[in-house]
């Protein structure tokens, strides 16, 4: 079989395969970056084991010059140095595309296949050469591997040496032999395979002024910036640098300059049963408080949630979801909190949810989540997931505007009580359903009420009526039509063509989405997009849908959960909306999308499309 | 159903040094059953209050779900409340503390409440030394669900029921020394003279304070085959000594008793004298309480009053360093460090 090698410049994905625990996540980062330094769009992702050190882990480069920056499916060069996945890692490799590994002992020959070309490079045996402590030897070994990518790749070398000054900066200790490593793999390369290789590298201009940031970087930032002082959690992946990113940048700005005190609290708590307490407890005293935590955490939290929404006391949780459910994968990503998160807790609720898509949006909204707590009084759940929480997105450059003033909500002041304004903490005096409430300490003799999860009337007076009951949870209800005002809007993509069809999707499906739809529109079916930002869904969504004969909603969850809420919170029939799912915990693929959605045109269980878009499909692409 | 209390009182009401009655520390009428210990308690935090002339409104009430927990409805009116969720009181405190470090905190907790589904929560609020007075309403039963034994029930000790515990019984004053409190006293809701001055004393101590009040059920625990009977209490007490609270602006006039052992100087500037009767307990020394706990365990007793004490602990405040200004009360220039950072942090994500 003569399959034809793969040839492109700036355009293909490569997947190395490591044992964890070995330093090559830097090492791959490094290889990455100096991608995106080239000029040239990319999307690292780490795909990695629950586990310290021993097992496989993988990460996969996305690099593209279109600005394609979710995965795309299929693997164009694998590049493996862990014995115990090399089976499947050059199985995964697509027709024409290559396998790079160490030689230093023979590949095993019912590995072999020949419509891929296979570059051995001996890294063991290059390492045994130059080093002696087997330490150096393992860290090392990536770094060569990057090396010889340079020359494989024609990549420009000066970046690779540059950022390694950058990344070392100071420590020329450490600077010097990471460029001899760089280099012995370069040489080697050079000497030994032709270069470069078919899948080539070029300078471009695709990236402006973006950066390179991950989602928990991002919402801890905006944490920071929105004023947080109080965060309480427990470790959790994928969560825990959130909290991290938060205290590695108040250690640096939120010091007191005259007493050297810090201006916030961090509490690693016993759980996230605590931790959402301590959240709830900052925030009903007046500061603005956090908590991170990712599925489980969310279940144990949801008791808490259920009393913050009842009681109307501002909370902030971002979730980062993984696999689930129970322990489930914790190291793989997936959206499938969303009904949990939705209607978190027992009896009546509804909570507000946020769905970023980027750093840049984790940042906004982070800051934002604050806002909209204290306006809206009740818990806002931002939904992130480990996509875009642990691997560096390519994003927009992080903003604020410095004439910015937080927007602390309804609190009722001590001059106002003195004045005698009349104060019932679930008093609604001006019909928007959001009530005043008071700091503790605010007033001597004025002001003070007594915050429960039991029922109470307008003045949190304790009440088993029935009539006042209904009246609150009514109010309740009312409440959530504000908040719809308050919450982003979606957003829109109209492919500029008459069509009946139309997706809609949120958070890091975007990125694929976008590309699948591309794809699409090549073979000549086109679709627009929206992308949900915010539960309660807006107007705009309803009439979206109302809009378009089929919508498929593109979601990483098996039960379809963000169409299930659609048809819950719209009535909106099964059939109309149509599922397009990846719950294996890998990002979902735009090939992937593209698949499902030429499925679901292609066969019977769909609704009849519009005449004439019928028509013009099975014209062009049937 | 909770009512307002009447706000009528009589015009020549004794007033505290900030001018207010004891009124202004009262909160609704108690909805408990007639003779509940708990309200004794609600009157012993009235009382202490009021004689130590706190601002009603700098103090915040917390409590977690069952009996003990509705009583902050009917004191400290004037006072901010939070009824919670069962067994997570003290992670609410946690926050509320870390937000304004300038206010009181009383947690009011029962049995139920703490030695069981807050366990964990009570383990480690004593373990971090939250500046906040930890009450327990102990019983012994679940009341509110009508009279289950709980986690303090003595074993072999019945309740109305009739049927004996039959599992060992958790002691909170021991749990607590062992989790790190600093502040650990026991007191029965029968003797408001021994309970006054030690939650006067547990407000001026800085860090974790439990007292553990030992507070008869009278609907389902008071009968004669139970530990936590008013009877049973009051003739099976043991005190360690009795204290005596002099704030620090008073002058001490009181003649000094026999047996008076020790004066401690409180961060606020008040004192503590005690009068030892306990000679075998010293109550600075955290060994010594364990050991006196388990003697008392032994012999079937129950050791009442001040059992440890460290005054010099540095409470949580202290521990994560946090400004002197309460949070709650930080601006924008406090908080938020501009655009111009981002633009550093962009440019070293390039």
């Amino acid at each position: 079989m003569i399959v034809k090698r793969i040839e492109s410049v700036n355009d293909f994905v490569i997947k190395f395969a490591n044992v964890n625990g070995t330093g090559s996540a830097s090492a791959n980062n490094l290889f990455a970056k100096a991608l995106f330094r080239m000029g040239v769009p990319v999307s690292p992702k780490n795909i990695f084991p629950s586990n310290i050190q021993g097992l496989p882990t993988w990460y996969e480069v996305r690099v593209n010059d279109k600005g394609y920056l979710g995965r795309r499916g299929g693997i164009d060069i694998a590049l493996s140095v862990n014995p115990q996945s090399m089976a499947q890692d050059i199985r995964e490799v697509e027709p024409g595309g290559y396998f790079i590994y160490d030689s230093t002992k023979p590949l095993d020959h019912r590995l072999l296949r020949n419509d891929i070309s296979i570059i051995g490079l001996p890294l063991t045996l290059i390492c045994n050469e130059q080093y002696d402590d087997p330490r150096q030897r393992q860290l090392f070994k990536n770094v060569i591997y990057v090396g010889a990518l340079a020359a494989l790749l024609d990549m420009d070398f000066k970046v690779l040496t540059a950022l390694v000054e950058d990344q070392f900066k100071g420590k020329k200790n450490l600077v010097l032999p990471n460029i001899h490593a760089l280099e012995l793999g370069h040489h080697y390369a050079r000497a030994h395979i032709e270069c470069p290789i078919g899948i080539r590298v070029k300078k471009s201009d695709k990236v402006g002024d973006k950066i390179l940031l991950d989602g928990n970087t991002a919402l801890g930032l905006g944490a920071l910036y929105g004023g947080a002082t109080v965060a309480a959690w427990y470790p959790i992946t994928p969560s825990t640098s959130v909290v991290d990113a938060f205290e590695k940048y108040a250690k640096r700005v939120r010091i007191d300059p005259g007493t050297g005190r810090r201006n916030y609290a961090i509490v690693q708590a016993e759980d996230e049963l605590s931790a959402i307490g301590m959240a709830i407890g900052a925030s009903w005293n007046g500061a603005r408080s956090f908590t991170a935590t990712s599925g489980p955490g969310v279940s144990l939290m949801s008791e808490f949630l259920g009393l913050a929404y009842f009681a109307e006391i501002p909370t902030v949780l971002f979730n980062v979801q993984r696999a689930g459910p129970s322990t489930g994968m914790p190291t793989r990503t997936q959206q499938s909190d969303i009904l949990a998160c939705a209607y978190a807790s027992h009896g009546d609720t509804k909570q507000v949810l946020l769905f970023p898509s980027t750093p840049k949006e984790c940042f906004d909204f982070g800051a934002l989540a604050f806002d909209l707590a204290e306006r809206l009084q009740t818990p806002i759940i931002l939904m992130s997931d480990l996509d875009l929480g642990m691997n560096d997105n390519m994003s927009e450059p992080l903003a604020w505007d410095d004439e910015r003033k937080y927007d602390r909500g309804k609190v009722m002041t001590a001059e106002q009580l003195e004045n005698g304004v009349e104060f019932g903490r679930y008093l609604d005096v001006d019909g928007d359903a959001i009530c005043y409430r008071t700091y503790p300490g605010t007033h001597p003799t004025k002001g003070a009420f007594f915050t429960r999860g039991t029922s109470r009337n307008e003045y949190a007076i304790y009440t088993e009526k029935g009539e006042e009951y209904e009246a609150n949870m009514l109010r309740l209800l009312r409440k959530w039509d504000t908040i719809n005002e308050h919450v982003p809007a979606p957003i829109t993509a109209d492919c500029g063509r008459e069509t009946d069809i139309g997706v809609l999707y949120f958070g890091t499906s975007e990125e694929s989405s976008r590309e699948a739809l591309d794809y699409l529109a090549a073979e000549g079916v086109y679709m627009n997009a929206m992308r949900v930002r915010a539960f309660p869904f807006n107007q705009a969504v309803r009439q979206y849908i109302e809009r378009h004969t089929q919508v498929f909603v593109i979601e990483q969850n098996r039960d379809a959960q963000l169409r299930t809420l659609l048809m819950a919170e719209f009535e909106f029939g099964p059939d109309k909306l149509k599922s397009v799912l990846c719950f294996d915990g890998s990002p979902i693929s735009a090939r992937n999308i593209r698949k499902q959605i030429k499925k679901h045109l292609k066969g019977d269980n769909v609704l009849p499309l519009h005449r004439k878009t019928a028509l013009a499909r099975t014209g062009e692409s049937r | 159903m909770s009512y307002q209390v009447p706000k009528f009182r009589h015009p020549q009401l004794p007033v505290n040094d900030l001018g207010y009655t004891k009124a202004d520390y009262e909160g609704a009428i108690s909805t408990l059953c007639a003779g509940c210990g708990h309200d004794s308690i609600s009157g012993a935090i009235v009382r202490a209050c009021h004689e130590l002339s706190i601002e009603p409104h700098k103090i915040a009430k917390l409590s977690g779900i069952g009996c003990s927990s509705k009583a902050p409805t009917y004191f400290l009116g004037n006072s901010h409340g939070f009824n919670s969720v069962h067994g997570r009181m003290p992670s609410v405190v946690t926050g509320a503390a870390l937000a304004n470090r300038e206010l009181l905190y009383l947690g009011v907790s029962g049995d139920g409440d703490t030695a069981s589904i807050g366990m964990g929560q009570f383990a480690h609020v004593a373990r971090r030394n939250l500046n906040m007075v930890y009450i327990v309403m102990n019983n012994g039963c679940y009341g509110l669900t009508k009279g289950q034994d709980s986690a303090t029930a003595d074993r072999g000790s019945a309740s109305k029921k009739g049927d004996p515990s039959i599992y060992s019984a958790i002691d909170l004053c021991g749990t607590a020394l062992q989790m790190g409190a600093t502040f650990v006293a026991r007191s029965f809701s029968g003797d408001k003279e021994q309970l006054v001055p030690l939650i006067k004393a547990a407000i001026a101590h800085r860090g974790f304070a439990l007292i553990d009040v030992v507070s008869p059920c009278v609907t389902f625990n008071n009968n004669p085959q139970s530990t936590k009977s008013y009877e049973f209490v009051r003739e099976h007490s043991e005190a360690t000594g009795t204290i005596d609270f002099v704030p620090m602006h008073k002058e001490i006039t009181t003649e000094y008793q026999p047996g008076y052992s020790h004066e401690v100087t409180m961060h606020d500037g008040s004192s503590i004298h005690l009068y030892k009767v306990d000679e075998s307990l010293n109550p600075f020394d955290r060994r010594s309480a364990i050991t006196a706990l388990e003697d008392h365990r032994c012999s079937g007793s129950i050791l009442t009053g001040l059992i440890y004490m460290n005054k010099d602990s540095r409470d949580l405040h202290e521990v994560l360093e946090t400004s002197q200004r309460p949070l709650n009360q930080l601006h924008e220039a406090d908080l938020c460090p501009g655009n111009k950072m981002l633009l550093n942090i962009n440019a070293s994500l390039r």
